[in-house]
């Protein structure tokens, strides 16, 4: 000790002042550039926000969820059938792509060895899933309906085409749940004789819950705007009843806001401004569900 | 509490014998210790007169990671309800040695096992073994707590759900095993809280009643009191003598004091690399009753250890 303050003669050197802080006109340059892009970004949003707001106004009334569409009277006409449509569609495409994807990324991250080939081969072929144009899955799903027998403008196509579409991401966001759950609550587990599946439903899967819910949600609340794989099904954009089941006909949101939109009469643009308005809405309540469950969860841990 | 004669059929038991502790009491093996091998005796690695009952044994166990082999030739007996400590160096093989005993290491991807690791006169390690009703008679405690984000009655009730245990009263189990961890006064008014709000080395207690819950006949401790304060790490090695009158534990520890208070027996352990590459090899010393080895060693590296000049 003695040795130590023998050595240090005078006060201690001042610490060095920084030499890249925030006052350098560089980094005050650089800081300005990102502020304009972000203000651009947000400007244009805001503008097309604000039209659409504008121009659906009007029609943001009643008889928008109770109206079915119509050819001739744009006035009285209504997104009931588009409503319906999206929720049957998504509640199908939720039943498919949540107990495929958990189960196929249970598998990839609990079970299989890494070096199975099978392991890998499914792997690659998540990744090639997700890197497949949203047109193709539509092609997929006709052709699927098709080969079965059934007609490809029902609710189950839809369903299949928007699944598959959503099923990558549902995986890679099983998977990263995953593997957040720590392997010491796997190792308790394990250690006090229950088999890997316990293990997995009791305690790996309800832990990565929360992370699942987020991704799949997101997932769904993305296939929920998703037109272009529908419309190969064909057929969806002139639906005057309310789909009542599986093999039911359709129409979605996203269809019917297309359809409008390219018609000429002012009424049909001012409906497909407000059912934009209503998309918008479901999707951001959705995002917003997924922020809630993801921070009640981070806040328990 | 735990039955010392448990039945040894494990494979038998696997699936469909929900309560493995409805076994004859009169079916007991002292198999292992016949089968120790003449050099291990003469090297004074196993007495064959002193020995009580051996729960486990294990001959000329090695374990490998992959090509790397961890551990070479370990052999050593595990006597009924004593408690016996594996000391040495860092990375010579303890953990690896305990986590083999019930086949925790089975987990690791690559680890291999050889020689025998034998329970009650059974190969742990045979084909026809389950390794789930391996686990459920030997339990094991972690290094670090580990509750499972869950009241502290689940994370207790956890083990008899999921093996299947006939429980009258399910209520009656988690008191009785937060009892047996000494852990029940302070916790029985909060029984539906997170176990996560509960200190260090009351989620330490609480992982070893969630073990003797499930009514192992051998429960494992890897370094149980390295995360604790000297309190804490007091009211376990008093909760171990305690259980040691119904279980087997063998312990895994740093802290030579612990082993020469709590140990009826001790193994040293160290790694020296091997003559061909650079790998260090751990393997047994020498495995004695802990007042020999800590007042009169067999071994100079034992000495140079336990005294401190290395490891
Ligand atoms: N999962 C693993 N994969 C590969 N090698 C491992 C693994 N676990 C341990 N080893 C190696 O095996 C040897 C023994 O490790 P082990 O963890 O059993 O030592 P230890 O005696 O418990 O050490 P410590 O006192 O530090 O806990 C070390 O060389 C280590 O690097
Ligand atoms: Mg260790």
């Amino acid at each position: 000790m003695t040795a130590l303050t023998a050595d240090r003669v005078g006060p201690p050197k001042p610490l060095a002042t920084a030499a890249h802080g925030e006052k350098g006109l560089r980094s005050m340059a650089f800081l300005i550039a990102l502020w304009l892009c972000l203000a651009f970004g947000i400007l244009v949003l805001a503008v097309l926000l604000v039209t659409t707001f504008l121009d659906g106004r009007e029609r943001m009334d009643s008889g928008l969820f109770t109206n079915y569409t119509s050819q001739i009277a744009p006035e009285t006409a209504g997104a009931r059938a588009a409503i319906l449509g999206t929720a049957w569609v998504i509640l199908t495409t939720a039943l498919m792509a949540i107990p495929i994807g958990v189960a196929a990324a249970s598998y990839l991250e609990e079970f299989a060895s890494r070096t199975s080939r099978f392991a890998r081969f499914v792997e690659l072929n998540v990744q090639n899933l997700a890197a497949v144009p949203a047109i193709i899955y539509g092609m997929l799903a006709a052709a699927a309906a098709v080969a079965v027998g059934i007609p490809r403008n029902t609710v189950i196509a839809g369903g299949i085409a928007l699944a598959l579409l959503i099923l990558p991401v549902v995986i890679v966001a099983t998977r990263e749940a995953l593997r957040a759950v720590p392997q010491e609550i796997r190792q308790a587990s394990l250690a006090l004789g229950a088999s890997p599946m316990q293990t997995l439903s009791r305690q790996t899967l309800p832990a990565a819950v929360p992370g699942i819910a987020t991704g799949t949600i997101l997932a769904l609340s993305r296939a929920m705007g998703e037109a272009a794989p529908l419309l190969l099904l064909g057929g969806l954009v002139f639906v005057k009843f309310d789909p009542n089941g599986f093999l039911s006909g359709f129409t979605t949101m996203p269809i019917q806001i297309f359809d409008w939109a390219a018609r000429s009469q002012v009424e049909f643009q001012q409906l497909a401004a407000s059912a934009s308005i209503l998309l918008l809405v479901l999707v951001i309540v959705l995002n917003g569900l997924a922020i809630v469950i993801r921070n009640k969860y981070s806040a328990a841990r | 509490m735990s039955d010392p004669g448990h039945p040894v059929d494990l494979s038998a038991l696997a699936a469909d014998d929900p309560n493995p502790h409805a076994g004859d009491p009169t079916v007991n093996t002292t198999a292992t210790v016949t089968t120790r091998t003449p050099e291990a005796i003469q090297a004074g690695r196993i007495d064959p007169v002193e020995r009580p009952r051996a729960v486990l044994g294990c001959t000329d166990v090695s374990v490998y990671y992959g090509d790397f082999r961890a551990v070479n030739e370990v052999t050593m007996d595990i006597g009924v309800h004593e408690i016996t400590a594996l000391i040495g160096p860092s990375g010579c093989g303890k953990s690896t040695v305990l986590r083999s005993l019930n086949r925790m290491n089975d987990l690791i991807p690559g680890t291999r096992v050889t020689g025998t690791i034998s329970y009650h006169g059974q190969d742990i390690y045979a084909k026809d073994v389950d390794p789930i009703e391996v686990r459920r008679r030997i339990g094991m405690v972690f290094q670090k707590p580990n509750p499972f984000p869950k009241s502290i009655y689940d994370n207790v009730a956890y083990g008899p759900k999921v093996t299947g245990m006939k429980t009258s009263n399910m209520d009656d189990v988690v008191e009785e095993s937060l009892r047996g961890a000494a852990l029940w006064d302070e916790v029985k008014d909060k029984l539906k809280q997170s176990a996560y709000g509960l200190s260090g080395g009351q989620q330490q207690r609480l992982c070893i009643a969630r073990t003797i819950a499930v009514k192992p006949e051998v429960i494992l401790m890897d370094e149980p009191c390295s995360a604790l304060d000297p309190i804490a790490t007091a009211r376990i090695e008093d909760l171990m003598m305690e259980l040691k009158k119904d279980y087997t534990i063998v312990i895994v520890t740093h802290n030579m004091q612990q082993a020469a208070r709590v140990a009826d027996r001790t193994a040293f352990f160290t790694a020296e690399a091997a003559e061909g590459n650079g790998d260090r090899t751990g393997h047994l010393v020498e495995f004695d009753l802990t007042s020999k080895i800590f007042s009169n060693p067999g071994d100079n590296r034992t000495e140079d250890y336990i005294s401190g000049r290395f490891g």
